[in-house]
């Protein structure tokens, strides 16, 4: 079985999000960089579908050269082979990155054989345009389904769960077929030292593509206004519980 | 000029929370607004909608429809914009919303703009969205034949019009081949019957200072008093207490309750994310400073091993 | 959420361990009205303290840290958060094990047990380590961890216990103001508090808050990179935060460290990171912390290896799982920040204290707060120790990158600063440079150490090499013969670095006298060589007062201490402006020059009377040199007749090679500090501050007490008339080396530092327990022995009676020379009279 994951390079903040002066850019200066965990678990699930069912891994990102590090790092939790689409890192439109992948995904199948299963996350954790996935698929015309939380190959069948309120939603999709996770899906593990010096020395190949630019442009970011506090303290401790009583049957909770 | 169409999210008739939330994000477009809903078991709701401001309800209907099917759903709107001659299709930035505006978008290659908050037509249309789960605003130009939006979950109200219309109400049958329909729902799990945590008027969550898988026990006793359910923080899955389909954040659920009471949890923002959608909170927490308390509507500043079960005995 | 105060005794700003420290201490010394302020929540605001390895390594060969990190763990102790498991440094190369020799020496001084270990042995204490790679350890079964936030917490309350303290978490501090040099409140942004006495004990952002004062608080927040790798089998069964000892790979700079289930991994080997301490990420912008950044994986990636090479068993399969780049601050000289700061009154640094001697040092400055002296001597913490140009960023950067690497590394005890050099050089530099000097940084003047051009006199004088390269390490023969010839004929000595401030004006003499012990209202044209005492009658300096007017007084100072005594001069400064003070330092130049024959040579170039009538010892006179008007003093620190001669910058070249032309008939030579600092004055017994003289000995200790007190009021007079009827506890010794041979049959040569014993090995500790360690080591080449300085109890302080010094793990005996300040050489000062 061959499997592709696709990701992509996020700034890893895990608070309030500081922009450049300019507004067109995240200040990344005390930031992290990450693979979105959606994706983190797409990583997770190729690892798998290749420890159980044989065959290679690939991961493949568009994005600056910079992006290597999370193509090292799917590598270093067991990825077997990495690709880099280059980008100058400015913000690319949806449907450029489906573009873009779309070529490099022919490129990649046009040399070493059709991948059974492509993986996404069901969105970037940065820009969440809910949708490069889909277009992907569509133009391999292999079937998609998105939001899933539970995979599992039966035959040359994929059945894949999604998560809706009350349960999971069965789909079963005949392969080849492209799928975007979420988060849930699995716990990703972690790299291990020699898995992370394995990286170091992976090779990191290089396909080229220059898709078209879409219709969206972003033009700047804005800062949602800081939120006022209007607490009301309720109390200490259990002295406090008459109040919460009062709250709740004023809220018609009780 | 032509209506907006509207594509109404629902499941098996059942219309999704924030489905008339997009309605009113159409009709601040200025033009007509044509609902869409799709599948035969979606007919009753066409009925409904009269106090909305609807226009028109389209109402796709096929064999291959019975169910979600998202490439199939996808290929039936792209027709009913060819015949209808739309120029703007939105919908609500649900997991199906997206998914579904996703196959339209990628079908008519058109640009589809998630979670959009506002827009203002013209050349070309502006419109504000939100990325990072909110924490932040883009502010976009798009610039495209068809405008394909999703609107953010909660950032409009659902319409309410003193005068009722009497929507007119359109069959369309749609062409689909078994491809179109090699994507769709063949069986559910049920996991939990009644209330999920995305559902639920009340959720009762723990975070870092419920201690152990034991400690949510009062959680979940509270919980059941007030018919709602356990949720929890990160930290809580990441240590194996909760399952990760408890956890309320930027990574689990998101959830918008008519009530929220956080019980030591410190509210890191990826969990205030999360719950910030809710219509009240009450923090309970030992330390007044703790960023959840500063954000609540409620606080109390006390041990949640004690507040919780003097909470249970006051209600019981 | 309680109302900010408007008024306050003494702010704390900073709850990490060092804010926490400090409000305990203070309350625990009798002060209220406490309010402690953290921008943080409580109880981990997001500074260093909160992501600590909180480990204690209690062997250090630096005497005050050694004494605030046992204090530490003590304390640590008493409050129930100290968790003995035992340490390992071990070893990769045979200087390792020499330098493991050398903390088995420093473990008896410190009276710590410790023991080294084989390979073998190690590998029973720790047994998945490699035991192939490494060749012994250095075991301290004290070494332990510490709930650094529990212990922050312990305090607090210990504090609001007494009703001593108020604690506003989620408070930052956004202006301070200061009133004719004093503070005189914080501004946040809950409202303003006026008070007397305020301490940043901000940690890694101290810098930006005593900025906001105007004062200068010189450290760099810099990363310290930790991986966390788990889980582990064989830790998870251990069912324990920690139950193996600490390993610390000494020579890849790295530390393996259980916590719980998982091992981590600490690494000083990374190239340095800096952070501007503006820059550092706000609490609402950070994912963990402010202080924990994200992890550069690549500056890491090295390090693996090696800890993979250590511990191959248990690290190849475990997954990293947590990793970060945390905050840490570094000093220039990785010393603590501690003091008023020398810019703003009741304005005090706590700052670049690490975990291991936070409680201490908390102490320290409360002690010091409280009476005015700590009873650890602060000299090497002193905030007030830095030049100004020691306190740039450019400075601070340099020096920190420079020595972050040798946080785990072998430092001597000599060891010079490759990075900003030349700070300061002297005016006579084209002349010393074409003598060959050889420069050691003096605070920040480059001064000649010895001269290459004098390596013929080794041969003349048949001065042995040092065999051992550790001994020999920034050490040349060439001083030894520098000595001799300056004995036998005459010196000439750059000493450019000394420090000199005038004090000036109607309150000059009165001032003076406050200021120093010995009796300086003496005739115009007197010297006075006297200590400074701080208010315990402790040693706060020493140096030499010369009276040039009725209102006019020239300071001489070292070079090391400049800035500290530039400090406690200005600080006790009067009111009324009747007292001028300014550093002239810059504005001339000293050249000394002794020997037998310095008065022919100097007779030669002068028409003035430089004749022991006309100019006796311990005065100081203008000199008419050919056209060039100089200052001459009549003192000696290396025993030999000679003046320190002070000249305009200007005219200094031209008055240097007048001596030098006339300087050579006799057989003059150029003469370094190597001679000037250690051999010359080891001889005649005198005293160096920051070795023999600190602040936990008193004069009559030091064997500098005069027949008479002077009836004038002086700082520390009480307690040294106290110390005077007392009489001493410690006696400071003169010692001989009476054996030199180590086992492996090298010649050794202590390096100072060493702790003396008794003849059974054990350590000396005097009643008020203080350790008799060797304060200076060195060559008395006139009197053909290697001497050492250092305190005994004053019982054992007899002439003639045999001791041993401990050095590299072994004992050499030694005998008492001389008990007291009598010279070994020329006792009678036969020779400095002349």
């Amino acid at each position: 079985m061959r499997v592709l994951v696709c990701v992509k390079r996020v700034p890893a903040p895990g608070a309030r999000i500081v922009l450049t002066a300019d507004a067109q850019e995240i200040d990344t200066k005390n930031l992290g960089f990450a693979t979105s965990p959606h994706e983190e678990c797409a990583v997770e699930a190729a690892v798998q579908l290749v420890a159980d069912h044989g065959g290679s891994s690939t991961v493949v990102t568009m994005g600056p050269h910079e992006s290597e590090e999370q193509l090292r790092y799917a590598v270093s939790v067991g990825v077997d082979a990495a690709v880099l689409v280059p980008t100058d890192g400015s913000d690319l439109d949806p449907q450029a990155t489906a573009r873009g992948l779309v070529s490099a995904i022919t490129t990649l199948e046009d040399r070493d054989g059709r991948f059974d299963v492509i993986l996404f996350g069901n969105e970037s954790a940065d820009s969440g345009g809910y949708q490069v996935g889909v277009r992907v698929a569509r133009s391999l015309e292999r079937p998609i389904v998105s939001g899933i939380k539970d995979i599992e190959v039966v035959g040359d069948q994929i059945v894949a769960k999604r998560a809706i309120p009350s349960g999971f939603e069965v789909y079963r999709l005949d392969l080849p077929a492209v799928l975007a996770v979420r988060e849930g899906l699995n716990l990703p593990r972690y790299p291990t030292l020699p898995g992370r010096l394995k990286s170091r020395k992976a090779e990191v190949d290089s396909i080229e593509a220059n898709p078209d630019a879409g219709g969206q442009r972003m033009v700047r970011f804005e800062s949602p206004p800081e939120q006022e506090s209007r607490t009301v303290l309720l109390g200490e401790g259990v002295a406090a519980v008459p109040a919460i009583v009062e709250v709740l049957e004023g809220l018609g909770i009780r | 000029m032509t209506a907006t169409l509207v594509l109404l999210d629902h499941d098996r008739g059942l219309l999704s929370e924030t489905a008339l939330q997009a309605v009113a994000f159409a009709r601040s477009l200025g033009q007509g607004v044509d609902a869409v809903l799709i599948g035969g078991d979606a007919e009753p709701i066409a009925a409904t909608l009269g106090p909305y401001g609807v226009d028109r309800v389209h109402l796709i209907v096929h064999e291959h429809l019975s169910d979600f099917a998202p490439e199939a759903w996808g290929d039936a709107l792209a027709q009913l914009v060819a015949i209808s001659g739309a120029k703007v299709a939105v919908t609500t930035g649900t997991d199906r919303g997206n998914e579904v505006l996703a196959h339209l978008g990628a079908i008519l290659d058109q640009p589809m703009v998630a979670n959009v908050t506002t827009a203002e037509p013209g050349e070309p249309w502006r419109l504000s969205r939100i990325r990072w789960g909110g924490s932040l605003f883009e502010h976009v130009e798009l610039e495209a034949p068809f405008r394909l939006m999703t609107v953010a979950p909660h950032s409009w109200e659902s319409p309410q019009q003193a005068e009722s219309t009497e929507p007119v109400i359109e069959r369309f049958e749609p062409t689909l081949d078994e491809t179109a329909s090699r994507t769709r729902v063949v069986d559910r799990v049920t996991l939990n019957a009644g209330v999920t945590l995305a559902t639920a008027p009340v959720v009762v969550s723990g975070g870092r200072g419920v201690g152990s898988a034991d400690g949510f026990a009062p959680l979940e006793e509270l919980a059941a008093m007030l018919g709602g359910v356990v949720g929890c923080s990160r930290v809580v899955t990441n240590n194996g207490w909760r399952p990760h389909t408890d956890q309320v954040g930027q990574t689990g659920t998101r959830i918008a309750p008519d009530l929220y009471i956080a019980c030591g949890i410190s509210g890191a923002i990826q969990h205030w994310v999360g719950a910030m959608a809710s219509k009240k909170i009450l923090a309970i927490n030992t330390d007044p400073e703790a960023n959840m308390m500063s954000k609540a509507d409620y606080a109390v500043v006390g041990d949640l091993h004690e507040v919780v079960p003097a909470l249970i005995e006051a209600l019981r | 959420m309680s109302d900010l105060p408007s008024k306050a005794n003494v702010v704390v700003i900073g709850a990490g361990i060092v804010g926490n420290a400090v409000v305990g201490h203070l309350a625990d010394l009798g002060w209220t009205d406490i309010v402690q302020i953290d921008k943080g929540p409580l109880p981990n605001p997001g500074g260093s303290t909160g992501h600590a390895s909180n480990f204690i390594f209690p062997v250090d060969h630096n005497k005050e840290m050694a004494a605030l990190t046992l204090d530490s763990q003590r304390q640590y102790e008493e409050m129930g958060v100290n968790t003995p498991c035992g340490g390992i440094e071990v070893a990769r190369t045979p200087e390792r094990m020499e330098e493991l020799r050398r903390r088995m020496s420093s473990a008896t001084a410190w009276g710590v047990e410790a023991e080294l270990l084989t390979p073998e042995q190690v590998k029973e204490k720790v047994p998945f380590i490699d035991d192939t790679v490494i060749l012994g350890g250095f075991y301290t079964p004290s070494v332990s961890v510490v709930d650094s936030l529990r212990a922050g917490t312990i305090f607090r309350e210990r504090a609001q216990a007494k009703n001593a303290l108020s604690v506003f978490p989620n408070t930052e501090v956004t202006d301070i103001e200061v009133e004719h040099g004093a503070v005189n409140a914080v501004v946040t942004d809950r409202g303003r508090i006026e008070a007397e006495y305020v301490v940043v004990a901000c940690g890694c952002w101290s810098p930006r808050i005593a900025a906001m004062a105007g004062a200068t608080i010189p450290l760099t927040p810099a990363v310290h990179q930790m991986i966390d790798v788990g889980p582990i089998d064989v830790l998870v069964e251990t069912n324990n935060e920690i139950a193996y000892p600490i390993v610390r790979d000494m020579d890849t700079f790295m530390y393996e460290r259980q916590s719980a289930g998982s091992m981590e991994v600490g690494s000083y080997a990374h190239r340095p990171i800096f952070h501007h301490p503006d820059d550092i990420p706000s609490i609402e912008e950070s994912k963990l912390s402010p202080t924990e950044l994200p992890f550069t994986a690549d500056d890491f990636d090295p390090q693996l290896e090696d800890a993979l090479e250590l511990m191959p068993e248990i690290l190849s399969s475990a997954e990293i799982k947590y990793a970060i780049n945390g905050l840490l601050s570094l000093t220039p000289d990785a010393m603590p920040l501690v003091g008023e700061t020398v810019e703003v009154r009741n304005l005090w640094s706590a700052a670049a204290i690490w975990i291991k001697e936070g409680p201490g040092t908390g102490r320290l400055i409360a002690e010091w707060m409280t009476y005015g002296a700590p009873s650890i001597d602060p000299h090497h913490s002193d905030i007030a120790r830095f030049y100004d140009v020691n306190r740039t960023e450019e400075h601070v950067l340099a020096r920190c990158a420079e020595h972050f690497n040798k946080t785990y590394g072998i430092v001597h005890p000599r060891e010079q600063w490759e990075s900003r050099r030349d700070l300061v050089v002297s005016p006579l530099r084209g002349r010393t440079d074409a003598l060959g000097a050889v420069y050691f940084q003096a605070g920040v003047t480059e001064r000649p150490q010895w001269y290459e051009s004098n390596k013929a006199l080794v041969d003349e004088y048949d001065v042995a090499e040092r065999p051992h390269e550790w001994d020999a390490r920034w050490w040349s023969p060439i001083s030894t013969a520098e000595h001799l010839a300056l004995r036998d004929r005459v010196g000439i000595v750059d000493l450019s670095a000394f420090v000199t401030f005038d004090v000036t004006g109607p309150g000059a003499l009165d001032y003076v006298q406050r200021m120093v012990v010995n009796q300086v209202d003496k005739p115009i044209g007197s010297a006075i060589y006297t200590p400074v005492l701080n208010d315990h009658g402790g040693f706060r300096s020493d140096l030499t007062v010369k009276r040039l007017g009725e209102d006019h007084f020239r300071i001489v100072t070292g070079a090391f201490d400049g800035p500290r005594d530039e400090y406690w001069f200005r600080r006790h400064l009067p009111d009324d402006e009747s007292v001028t003070f300014t550093d002239t330092s810059r504005s001339m130049v000293t050249i000394g020059v002794w020997g037998p024959h310095t008065r022919s040579v100097l007779s030669s170039i002068t028409d003035d009377d430089l004749s022991n009538d006309g100019f006796p010892y311990g005065t100081t006179s203008e000199v008419d040199f050919g056209g060039i008007t100089a200052r001459l003093l009549r003192i000696s620190y290396v025993g030999e007749l000679g003046w320190e001669i002070y000249v305009g910058v200007d005219d200094a070249v031209a008055l240097w090679d007048m001596i030098w032309e006339a300087g050579r008939p006799h057989g003059m030579v150029p003469v370094g500090g190597g001679v000037y600092g250690t051999t010359g004055r080891l001889e005649k017994g005198y005293r160096l501050m920051g070795a023999e003289l600190e602040s936990e000995y008193t004069p009559v200790e030091a064997g500098l007490a005069r027949p008479r007190v002077k009836s004038a009021d002086f700082i520390g007079k009480e307690a040294y008339l106290t110390a005077r009827d007392v009489g001493p506890v410690a006696t400071l010794c003169t010692f001989t080396v009476d054996d030199h041979m180590s086992v492996a049959g090298i010649p050794r040569y202590m390096t100072g530092g060493e702790p003396i014993v008794d003849s059974e090995g054990n350590r000396i500790v005097d009643a008020r327990g203080r350790i008799s360690i060797v304060t200076t080591a060195g060559m008395g080449p006139s009197v053909g022995k290697y001497l050492l300085m250092g305190y005994l109890p004053t019982e054992l302080a007899v002439e003639g009676a045999s001791f041993g010094v401990k050095y590299m793990n072994e004992v050499y005996p030694i005998t008492v020379a001389v008990a007291g300040s009598t010279p070994l050489f020329d006792p009678d000062d036969a020779r400095m009279k002349a």
